[in-house]
Order: structure tokens, then sequence, then C-alpha cells
């Protein structure tokens, strides 16, 4: 077997500690790395052997769990999933753009934590029946209507691409409307008005303006943009049978 | 542990210059400018047709001129490249399920272009442009 | 959290984007021939008179005119806020009132041709 190959990485990672600082500051890491790695490697080689202190969250390394999202070089990505040799010269690590920083790279998410729950991403029967009729069926196209939609591992990426939930930080945002589109779209499912309620208003789909950056970071594919499209267009129908046809209910 | 969150500020005239795609998605939107002028143009165009042979003949020559040139290679532009974005975001917002798969994007896009190409030829030859 | 009445001026401008990427850029072609002194025979006092001058040539006009200038708007108010202009309602109303303004005047011009 051959040797594997090394490589000195010169790392530039923002750091913040909310006991002393008031405001954030880059230091710089040199590290021998394996030239295999991701970035995520040479991090915990770095605070394994260098810096204790550095603080950052991950767990699967399989991108996966959605929790080591950062700005590699201004790019949202999961530093799992961020090979070593996909980057020349110094990398510059930042914590997610447009949340506020808990520690060093560690993001608060709890805007986004709220925000998931508003638009009850879970299914609500259309009609529940007790647990002897039995369950609720579904057919491989049923589910195809809206597999892609659930495939979000909530890594927030897409909230650090969306400059329209950096500037109005009252959108609902990419994830949490995208899931509410999957639920929508379920054919178990019965609460599309009551998510209305969030979806069709100013801060749901209607403070996006069809960047398309959620859907070009988003590891799992989602595409989010298409599900606030698609929303959009049902939102607009959903007006205008309300407003516009007499009898159309609301 | 009390918590000290750090908020950043998005800077609100300036963040379309922290990544490409941000400045593409500009270019997109600013598009508008130029095709609002267009259109404007034309509105003056029709209040000319309305006025007469004399009037219509003298909005035709008044477009012979670098900057109308200019203009209309900018307007162009734009209008091509609004027309670009528009057709691939349309597999976007309509996907079409048949059976259990999705029509590829690529087909209800290219469809899209194909009908713009058939209507602008139609458009180019019934008007005598060759 | 009231619902929102966006889909009024969004609507129109989805129909607007589709009709500015199918029609316009072929218009502009054909202004542009004339720009270039090459005027197209479609373009002259007699054909153009006659096409406005039906009832599907006025709708046809109307429509494209109407829809494209809605649309624009629309993507301007938009463009404004991004570009940090954050007095939305004034924007909004400034360029939708031109809007109108200027289709109901294609509308006059039309029906005096």
């Amino acid at each position: 077997m051959t040797p594997l190959k090394e490589r000195l990485v010169q790392l530039e990672v923002l750091r913040y500690n909310p006991d002393t600082d008031t405001e954030a500051h880059f230091q710089r890491y040199e590290v021998v790395c394996q030239e295999e790695w991701v970035v995520l490697d040479a991090l915990n080689k770095v605070k394994a052997d260098i810096d204790p202190t550095l603080n950052f969250r991950w767990s699967c390394h399989m991108a996966v769990c959605g929790s080591c999202g950062m700005m590699i070089n201004g790019e949202p990505k999961l530093s799992c999933h961020a090979f070593l040799r996909s980057y020349e010269g110094v990398i510059r690590v930042e914590p997610l753009a447009h949340f506020p920083i808990e520690r060093d790279l560690v993001t608060a998410p709890d805007d986004f934590m709220e925000k998931l729950k508003r638009v009850k991403p879970y299914i609500i029967p259309k009609e529940k029946k007790p647990i002897s009729e039995g369950e609720y069926k579904q057919t491989p196209a049923q589910l195809m209507k809206f597999r892609q939609y659930s495939m979000c591992i909530n890594c927030m990426l897409c909230y650090a691409a969306c400059p329209e939930y950096g500037l109005t930080p009252d959108f609902i945002g990419p994830a949490a409307l995208t899931l509410a589109h999957r639920y929508n779209l379920d054919s178990r499912d019965g609460g599309r008005l009551a998510r209305q309620e969030v979806v069709a208003t100013h801060e749901g789909v209607w403070d996006c303006t069809f960047v398309g950056a959620c859907s070009e970071v988003c590891p799992a594919h989602v595409d989010p943009a298409s599900a606030l499209q698609q929303m959009k267009i049902t939102s607009s129908i959903d007006w205008i049978v309300e407003h516009l046809i007499p009898g159309g209910k609301s | 542990m009390s918590r000290n969150p750090l908020v950043r500020e998005v800077p609100p005239t300036t963040w379309f210059f922290r990544h490409p795609r941000y400045l593409r998605y500009m270019s997109r939107e600013i598009t508008c400018i130029f095709i609002a002028a267009y259109c404007v143009m034309l509105v003056v165009g029709l209040q000319r047709l309305a006025a007469g042979p004399a009037a219509w003949d003298g909005f035709l020559l008044a477009l012979r001129s670098a900057d109308s040139i200019v203009f209309h290679l900018l307007a162009l532009a734009a209008a091509l490249y609004h027309a670009a974005t528009w057709f691939n975001a349309t597999q976007k917002a309509m996907p079409i399920q048949i059976g259990e798969d999705f029509v590829p994007g690529s087909v209800i896009s290219g469809a899209h272009y194909v009908a713009w190409a058939v209507l602008s030829i139609a458009v180019l030859y019934f008007a005598g442009a060759f | 959290m009231a619902k929102s009445h966006k889909p009024v001026v969004w609507f129109p401008f989805a129909a607007g984007g589709t009709v500015i990427a199918f029609c316009i850029p072929v218009i502009v072609v054909l202004t542009f021939l004339a720009a270039l002194g090459h005027v197209p025979s479609g373009l002259s006092y007699e054909r153009m008179h006659a096409f406005a001058g039906s009832g599907l040539g006025k709708l046809i006009i109307f429509g494209v005119l109407a829809l494209s200038l809605w649309s624009s708007a629309h993507r301007l108010r938009c463009t404004f806020y991004d570009f940090g202009v954050r007095a939305d309602t004034l924007v909004a109303t400034v360029l939708y009132v031109a809007a109108i303004v200027a289709s109901i005047a294609s509308a006059l011009f039309l029906l005096r041709i």
C-alpha cells in the first residue's frame, strides 16, 4: 500500500469567545494533514494537537447529521464534505453566515428551530382513524411526489446562503418552508390550510425573491428554491379562490 | 452558563459583492431596468403610430442613432438573459410527474426553448425580417 | 400574522415575466433592425397600422406591454430593496402607478388607431 500523502494546511479560523470578546477575529493555524482529509479532519487535528480551546460542532462525519456546517472560503459547506484537495492556499473557515455566533465556529440555531416549529412539520391526518383500521397507505408515486423534500438534514446551509434571510431575519426561510411543502404534498396529510397561515404570509414564501442560492448549496439536493416557487403558485391560487370566486372558501 | 451570542449584520447595500452567485442574481434582476426602458420606448412608438404616417416614419428614423444601437444591444442582452433564466426556472416551478417519475427538468425547460424559438422565427418571418 | 395579498402583484409579475421571455427578445430584434437602417417590411406604417387597428392586434400589443411593464415594475421594486432602499411602500406605489399609467396610455393610443 502506498503511504498517504501529507500536506501542510494553513487554516484561517474565525474565533469568538463570548466571555471575553466583543468582536470576532481570525486566527491562523498550520497543521500537517493527509491529502485525502476533509476540512473537519484538519479542525480536529488542530483541536487535538495545537489548540484545545477551538470550538466547532460535528457528529457523523458522513454528511448525514447536518451538524458541521461552516463557511469555507465564503461558501456554506458541510466541513465533513469539504475535501482539502479542493482548496489551495489558506483555507478560511467561518461560522455559518446569518446566524449569531455562540462561540468560535458554533452558531446559535434558535431562530431556525423556532421557525421549524411554526410550519407544523409533521403529518396532520386528513381524518383520524383508530389503530384497528390499520395503517395509512401510500403508493410509490405518492411517495415520490414529496420524497426529495423529505431529505433535508437541517444543516442550515441554505439559510447561510440565502441573502433575503440575511437582509430580512423574519423570513421563515428555505428549509422550514420546504418542509411545510413536503407535508403539504403528502397524500396522508390534511394540514395544508393550517400551514398556509404561516406559509402564505409576508414572512413566508413572499419574502423569497428566487435567488436560488439555497438549492445551489444544499448538500442533500433538496432544492428548496423549487419548493418555494411551487408554494408561491399554490398560495396565489388560494388567494384567487378566496377573494375572486364567489363562495370560495377561506 | 450565560450566553452572549455575537450578531453579525448583513451590509444592506453591498451584500451582493460577497459571492459571485449574488452578482449573477443581481444581474438577472436589473435586466428589468432595460426591459422597462424598452417598453416605455414601445409606448412612445405606439403614440407615434397613432399620430399618423409622418410621425411613425420619424420614430423609425429616430431609432437610427448610435445611442439607440447601444441601447438596443443592452436591451437585447437583458431580454435574452431574462428569457434564459426564466425558462430554466420553469422546471422548478412546474414539475410534471408521470406515474412515479418526474419528467426531467431539461425536458420542461427545453420545451420552452423550442416554443420560444418557433415563436420568434414566426414573428420575424411575418414581420418580413427575412 | 395575516395572510399576504402579495398574489395580487405577483401573479401579473409571473405572467409578465413569461411574456417578456417569449416576446421581448424578438421585438427588440425587429426595432434593432430598424435602428441599423434595415426596417423590416412589417414595421412599415401601413402594416403596423393595420395590425394595431385590428381587435386581435390591439389585444396582443396591450397584453404584451401592460404585463411586461408590470413585471418590470415589480422586479424593480424588489431590486430597490436588494440595493438597500427600505422605503418599500413608497417605491412600490411609485413603480406600480408608473406601470399602470404607461399601460393606460398605450390603451388610449391603441384606441386612436
